[in-house]
């Protein structure tokens, strides 16, 4: 027990002397959080638009100033041909295309006119979008117009939104990107530093020493495992008091959940770097191999109840899935341990099963 | 006699460290100059100065008639080298190795094939010509990168501790080629560690703390220091600076 | 007689004898193609709605099967309370609690306005928008429906009406995976290229041979153009591969000018390996070069525009990514791929590329120094 607290002493200071690996370490993570948190919004706002008003009319024009003033929009210099229409999507200026019919007034009364809105689609949840706020806009002058006193017997939603009242992405992103940062940050520097040893050769001097292969893996670990919590907490704390991310339910849980995860990260690196040969390529399947598949497949931006189903079940072997979905039950829903026992159960499962496996991998390559 | 390596005090700096005070000396072609000195002597800061890889705080020095700071790629063009970090691609085979320094100092094709198949003749390694360099043992790899290091016929070649970690013999073999190179008119210009290859060397200076501390003969050397052999000068010169 | 055809012929021999890293090289970046681009889709379909029925009138059923017929929402689970269906938000079973009030049936028949509540569990916000939006859909579908009786009672003069016709272009089906298929193979070759070229000329200071290659009278321009046509033409090939699969797995073809399209890919390419050559020539380990090109990437990726919309983001995010040649990328790709834009709709974006290639490479020949 002894040599193995010197040694994991010594890892620690190695580590610690590293100023710009330290850097990296800490510095990345925040520069990113920082970024992401302020950048990243899936609202849609200033979208182009552009317009080919055949009536020119006095409604006509008092529809558009409703455009104009919208957030949502951002009306581009008028066109008279539908061929224009097409050249502006294609440069990209616009998004959305309306086209006012002649005589739009007075066909309102007759109640026969088709006005139409075309989307660009290439980007289809945006067109979709957009299209729904030009007919909102649309629809709230119907009403003003309309100017009736006369109550409709109609029925009416009051909306109430739980947990996010304002709706504010922040609680989506912030999640999702500490799950990604931290995950293959760790995986990332785990993998690299055993891949660099077995590289090197020093892995083999470790080996005669009288510690056990576990104690030698659990040593190049445990430092880590504590810098990358600690890198975890910066993150929360800077989520909770520069995104104005709520902590609702249990903080020692949140901690417990957050040290779970950061270990399995580390694990996850231990593996990859069993299965790899050198530095390369320990870099590139951590790196290559874990970016991608974590952004898309672990909720982060896309749902995973939208995914076909061999995706859904590719979707729990992924780690920061079940990070994000226990740090936003903690930390908006305030769900307590009983509500999230299922990710809570299935990350502690996953991360025991990357511990053995990574160590009987680097133990099979060492012996 | 003619003058291939020629400084005048040169100096590197690396902060506030000297790491090589001053150094003025001569070599002469065909000599082979051997450069001692303990770890961190300034040996190797001295040699990568010459070779065009570090420039010099200030001093100045030609190598083969061209100003190693002014001329760098002219002294690059009559030099060769060979590193303490062994430097033949482990993935390539012996032959891609060859093939590709030798595209790199614009050889052709034949030249660098013939020149291959007379230098592993030589060595007698002929079969190694399409192994992977990672599968040969370190003594060989050595031979190779001295020969490596004469493929586009330098007029000076640096030597950096080349013969560190091998056997004995391997090490007698290895002199065998530097002797075999000097008498063919090739300057060798070489540091180590080992004292008795100091004996083989025309001349040796010493390095102590990046000055040179002497200069001369193996045989001048033994009698001004009035030892019977190049470790005793060694000894005396480096205890004299640690007692200081 | 130039020294590049060794140092080209060098590079692929040391790439074609890692026999882990080269199926590596190919199959990762087609498997990801292949599999994630069926993850990216953002159409929410099935939301699960409780029901929290107070009226258990025919005129509430009714609205709960216009929920359930729309094909936006299931509605399976039934509670008596909003407190009990809560529980099922908390745990993540349900998206939305429906609430009819009591007297909802009497309140209709007697001509009232009548209200619904809607709790949406808004930890998703995109995902609560749309299920509001959604729920909205429904109501006036109910609301229509269900308005004869009174409009002919009520109503004497016929109200203003505007109709519409949606049309969606490019994309009439509204695929996401059309969207998001040259995106991701777009990540996916910056990535590859990227990787591959930061990590090269470190490795040569690890493992010692840059030295030797320092002493030859080598060109500067010559090493690293040497190094990066390779990687060049590895990348132009993944990217035809992808391109490939792209037409035969999800029956996307390239509308414009292919030409115009895998110019714009190769001068992106050649930007792209400048910069992952700055990053070898200015880090010191293999850690340190992945560390930074992981950074750029991440940032580069979420920047782009490829997963989250750009247009509404600060001003001083939008001035960081005025130096994101993903962004650049993203864009061309889809606009040629998917709307046909020619070259007038594109030629800034070739104008800053080219800019960036030069800067790029410029650096690092500048950055990459033979002697110290």
């Amino acid at each position: 027990m002894k040599t193995f607290l010197a040694f994991v002493k010594k890892e620690f200071f190695h580590i610690l002397r590293d100023r710009r690996t330290l850097l990296i370490l800490f510095g990345m993570p925040i520069a990113q959080i920082l970024i992401f948190g302020f950048a990243l919004n899936n609202e849609i706002n200033n979208a182009g638009l552009v317009v080919l008003n055949r009536a020119g009319d006095y409604e006509s024009k008092q529809l558009l100033a409703k455009f104009q003033n919208s957030t949502y929009f951002n009306l581009q210099d008028p066109v008279f041909t539908e061929a224009a229409i097409e050249q502006a999507f294609k440069d990209n200026r616009a998004k959305v295309a309306l086209i006012i019919p002649l005589d739009f007034g007075k066909n309102m009364q007759a109640g026969n006119e088709q006005l139409r809105i075309i989307g660009d689609a290439t980007d289809p949840n945006q067109a979709q979008t957009l299209v729904n706020y030009a007919k909102a806009i649309i629809a709230d002058y119907l009403q003003q117009k309309q100017n009736t006193n006369t109550q409709l017997p109609i029925t009416t939603a009051q909306p109430r939104m739980l947990f996010n009242p304002e709706l504010k992405a922040v609680y989506q992103f912030v999640p999702g990107v500490m799950g990604l940062i931290l995950l293959l940050v760790s995986a990332m520097m785990t993998s690299l530093t055993i891949a660099k040893e077995k590289e090197l050769g020093t892995m083999e001097l470790l080996l005669i020493s009288p510690l056990k292969p576990f104690h030698i893996i659990l040593g190049k670990v445990a430092p880590y495992w504590v810098l990358s919590f600690l890198n975890a907490v910066i993150i929360i704390i800077l989520g909770v008091f520069v995104f104005g991310m709520p902590v609702n339910g249990s903080v020692p849980l949140l901690l417990l959940v957050t040290l779970i995860f950061s270990f399995a990260s580390l694990a996850l690196g231990i593996f990859i770097s069993s299965k790899a040969n050198s530095q390369l390529v320990a870099m590139f399947l951590s790196m290559f191999g874990l970016l991608l598949p974590t952004l898309l497949l672990s909720g982060f931006i896309f749902p995973i109840e939208n995914m076909p189903l061999p995706l859904r079940i590719i979707s729990n072997i992924v780690p920061a899935r079940w990070f994000i979905e226990l740090i936003k039950g903690i930390m908006i829903k305030g769900s307590p341990l009983s509500l999230l026992i299922k990710p809570f159960l299935v990350l502690c499962f996953i991360t025991v099963v990357l511990t053995i496996a990574g160590i009987k991998g680097i133990k099979t390559r060492l012996s | 006699m003619e003058v291939v390596i020629s400084t005048d005090k040169l100096t590197k700096k690396f902060g506030d460290f000297v790491a090589t005070n001053e150094i003025t000396f001569e070599v002469a072609k065909g000599e082979i100059f051997g450069f001692l000195g303990a770890n961190g002597a300034g040996k190797t800061t001295a040699m990568r100065m010459l070779c065009g890889l570090l420039k010099p705080s200030y001093g100045s020095a030609s190598v083969a008639g061209f100003d190693i700071e002014k001329q760098t790629e002219q002294v690059k063009q009559n030099i060769g080298y060979m590193s303490q970090k062994f430097s033949l691609y482990e993935d390539l085979t012996v032959k891609e190795n060859f093939r590709f320094y030798g595209g790199v100092y614009k050889l052709k094709r034949q030249v660098i094939d013939q020149r291959l198949n007379e230098m592993l003749g030589n060595l007698g390694m002929l079969n190694v010509e399409n192994s992977l360099v990672a599968s040969l043992p370190l003594g060989w790899k050595q031979k190779l990168a001295f020969s490596l290091a004469m493929l586009h016929r330098p007029k000076i070649v640096f030597l950096d501790e080349p013969t560190g970690g091998v056997d004995p013999i391997t090490r007698r073999q290895f002199w065998d080629l530097i002797y075999e190179a000097a008498h063919n008119g090739v300057t060798i210009f070489v540091t180590t560690h080992y004292m008795d290859e100091a004996e083989y060397c025309d001349r040796v200076s010493i390095m102590v703390d990046g000055v040179i501390k002497a200069l001369d003969t193996p045989e001048n050397l033994r009698k001004q220091f009035e030892t019977d052999s190049m470790d005793g000068v060694f000894q005396l010169l480096a205890r004299g600076t640690s007692t200081k | 007689m130039s020294a590049l055809p060794y140092i080209i012929r060098k590079e692929f021999q040391q790439i074609f004898r890692n026999k882990v890293m080269l199926p590596l090289l190919f199959v990762m970046p087609v498997v990801q193609l292949v599999v994630l681009s069926f993850a990216a889709d953002f159409e929410f379909k099935n939301l699960n709605v409780s029901v929290v029925d107070h009226d258990k009138s025919t005129a509430s059923r009714l609205l709960i099967s216009q929920f359930s017929s729309s094909g936006y929402f299931k509605t399976e689970q039934f509670f008596n309370s909003s407190q009990q269906a809560l529980v099922e938000v908390e745990k993540g079973n349900t998206d939305m609690i429906l609430v009819v009030p009591k007297d909802f049936e009497k309140d209709r028949k007697t001509a009232k306005p009548t209200q619904v509540q809607l709790l949406i569990n808004a930890v998703n916000n995109q995902k609560a928008g749309i299920a509001s939006n959604y729920a909205q859909q429904v109501l006036n579908i109910y609301n229509k429906r269900n308005m004869p009786q009174f409009a002919s009672s009520t109503n004497a003069v016929m109200p203003l009406q505007v109709t519409f016709s949606e049309g969606y272009w490019y994309n009439p089906t509204l695929d996401y995976k059309t969207f998001m298929v040259p995106g991701i193979l777009a990540v996916l070759v910056t990535m590859l290229t990227a990787f591959l070229s930061s990590i090269n000329i470190i490795r040569e200071k690890e493992l010692g041979t840059i030295e030797q290659l320092n002493v030859t009278p080598i060109s500067k321009f010559e090493f690293i153009v040497g190094k990066q046509v390779p990687f060049f033409i590895i990348g132009m090939f993944i990217l035809g591969i992808g391109l490939t699969l792209a037409r035969l797995i999800f029956g996307i073809h390239i509308i414009g000018s292919p030409v115009l399209l895998f110019a714009y890919c190769a001068i992106y390419v050649v930007a792209i390996l400048g910069l992952g050559m700055l990053v070898s020539t200015l880090t010191e380990t293999q850690q340190q070069a992945m560390f930074v090109t992981w950074f750029f990437m991440v940032v580069f990726i979420l920047l782009s525009g490829l997963f989250t919309p750009i247009d509404s983001i600060p001003l001083w995010a939008k001035a960081i990514n005025v130096a994101n040649p993903m962004k650049y990328f993203v864009e061309v790709m889809r606009m040629v791929m998917l709307k046909g834009s020619g070259f007038s709709a594109i030629s800034t974006h070739f104008g800053v590329m080219a800019l960036f290639a030069v800067a790029f490479n410029s650096l690092a020949v500048l950055s990459y120094k033979k002697t110290n």
